[in-house]
């Protein structure tokens, strides 16, 4: 039991690698959706290597090349950035399939609909496509983000005191790796069943007739 | 000329093709204040494309068109939308928008009207075309005759000199159809501008004022529904009038 503080300062580490993972996966993932969608060719294909190319290659792998490579270049970051990074990295590839998904899905029409009431394309999208857009992701963003937070895990192997390595700690002086890394799970499960509700709660209250799990059941 | 008699919309020789294959061989026709023509052709004809080109979802190739004298095929695209409805055949809702939402959104973020005049003239719109009892309505819970009303709801309120209707009720259950005429046979006898691709043919006859037809990228004739259906010139014309009759009936009148 006196073990439960540590594991709650590791899960705190937890979700703030899980956070700013995420965050960086959003902040790349917008823009090569819209390129995927909007831009020329080239670009389309660039976008479509680069996705292919991070989710083909272990998460582990792009950690290790990140923390223990990029230093042989010159490139050096603390771990907890480092994480940060090659998690997020490869969220973005994720969550670039989930929003152009997402764009794609709503119909060619509505957008020429728009167009033809005078309204420019920006503002298209920014009433139209976007409103159902973000609907229609909340689902898979969700998953996406028990994923990530899961993933955090790895960033034991490059020494972040997150939730795991705090476990591994406390079972090195204890030596109850049973109920330490029961315990351990425990917390990663009530983290990911939160999230999951707070996402299943805003989409429930987002919300509308025909958009979102229904459409694409039918 | 009298007020009654100003033109609205000319086009002149419109080019249009898609990879190397020309869909509009040069189109030209032009459209009086409140009158009504009808385009008919078989498929692939470019009647589609030719409306299209007009407020330049698609922009035509060459040529010139004209709306209430100004030219359009140049210049600030928005503005020019703005003054030209635009009604789909799959009705291009906006599905997280109500009916109300719909009619109402171009008025807030183009015309940039403050809610509750927006709210009004929506209401007023809606209540034209007999939705008033829906304005809270989805797309997804409003029939497909509702959902095309809703769309020349959208079209009207933005006060459009024009409107072009692309095969409004072809998307629809035959049942539905009625609905969707007699709300565009309102419109025309209110005196508003359209120019309208349809295969109803009694829409055609008792409501058009001229009705074109169009084939291969050229207008084959035009004029009045009674001389095109009685006494048409060109021998290619009577044959597919009669073909469509024959498919889709004389219409009610």
């Amino acid at each position: 039991m006196s073990s439960l503080p540590n594991l709650l300062e590791g899960a705190l580490v937890t979700i703030r690698l899980t956070f700013f993972s995420l965050l960086l996966g959003l902040v790349l993932g917008v823009p090569l959706a819209f390129g995927q969608t909007y831009g020329p060719k080239i670009i389309r294909k660039i976008i479509g290597v680069y996705e292919k190319v991070v989710r083909s290659i272990p998460l582990l792998v792009i950690l290790f090349l990140i923390y223990y490579g990029l230093p042989r270049v010159g490139i050096k970051f603390p771990s907890f950035i480092a994480a940060v990074i090659g998690i997020g990295i490869r969220s973005s590839a994720y969550q670039s399939q989930i929003y152009k998904g997402a764009i794609q899905s709503i119909s060619g029409s509505q957008m020429k609909a728009a167009l033809s009431l005078g309204m420019s394309k920006l503002e298209s999208f920014r009433s139209v496509i976007l409103p159902q857009s973000i609907r229609i992701a909340i689902p898979p963003i969700a998953n996406e983000s028990a994923i990530v937070l899961k993933d955090t895990s790895l960033a034991y192997a490059l020494g972040v005191i997150e939730l795991l390595r705090q476990g591994g700690y406390i079972i090195s002086t204890t030596y109850r790796p049973l109920p330490i890394y029961l315990t351990v799970a425990a917390v990663y499960l009530v983290m990911t069943l939160t999230i999951n509700m707070t996402l299943g709660r805003f989409e429930k209250k987002l919300k509308i007739p025909g958009i979102g799990i229904e459409e694409r059941v039918r | 000329m009298s007020e009654d008699k100003k033109t609205i919309l000319k086009i002149e020789d419109l080019h249009k093709s898609f990879g190397g294959n020309e869909v509009l061989k040069g189109v030209s026709l032009s459209l009086n204040k409140g009158e009504n023509k009808v385009i008919i052709g078989p498929s692939g004809t470019g009647k589609s494309t030719l409306l299209n080109n007009i407020n330049r979802l698609v922009p035509p190739d060459e040529g010139r068109i004209y709306l209430d004298g100004q030219e359009i095929t140049a210049g600030n695209i928005n503005k020019m939308r703005q003054e030209i409805g635009f009604v789909f055949q799959d009705f291009g809702l906006f599905n997280h928008l109500t009916a109300l939402g719909n009619v109402r959104v171009g008025l807030l973020k183009v015309k940039k009207m403050n809610k509750k005049d927006a709210n009004e003239l929506a209401m007023k719109e809606l209540r034209r075309v007999g939705l008033e009892e829906n304005a809270d309505q989805y797309p997804a819970e409003l029939s497909g005759g509702q959902k095309q009303r809703v769309g020349i709801a959208r079209a009207l309120a933005m006060q459009p000199k024009l409107i072009l209707f692309d095969e409004p009720t072809s998307a629809l259950d035959p049942e539905l159809i009625g609905e969707v005429l007699n709300v565009m046979k309102n419109l025309a006898q209110e005196g508003m501008t359209m120019l309208v691709v349809t295969h109803e043919m009694g829409f055609a006859r008792t409501v058009s004022d001229e009705i074109i037809f169009m084939e291969h990228g050229h207008i084959v004739e035009q004029g009045p529904p009674k001389q095109l259906f009685n006494d048409p010139e060109v021998e290619r014309t009577r044959e597919f009038l009669f073909k469509l009759t024959e498919l889709y009936g004389e219409g009610e009148e």
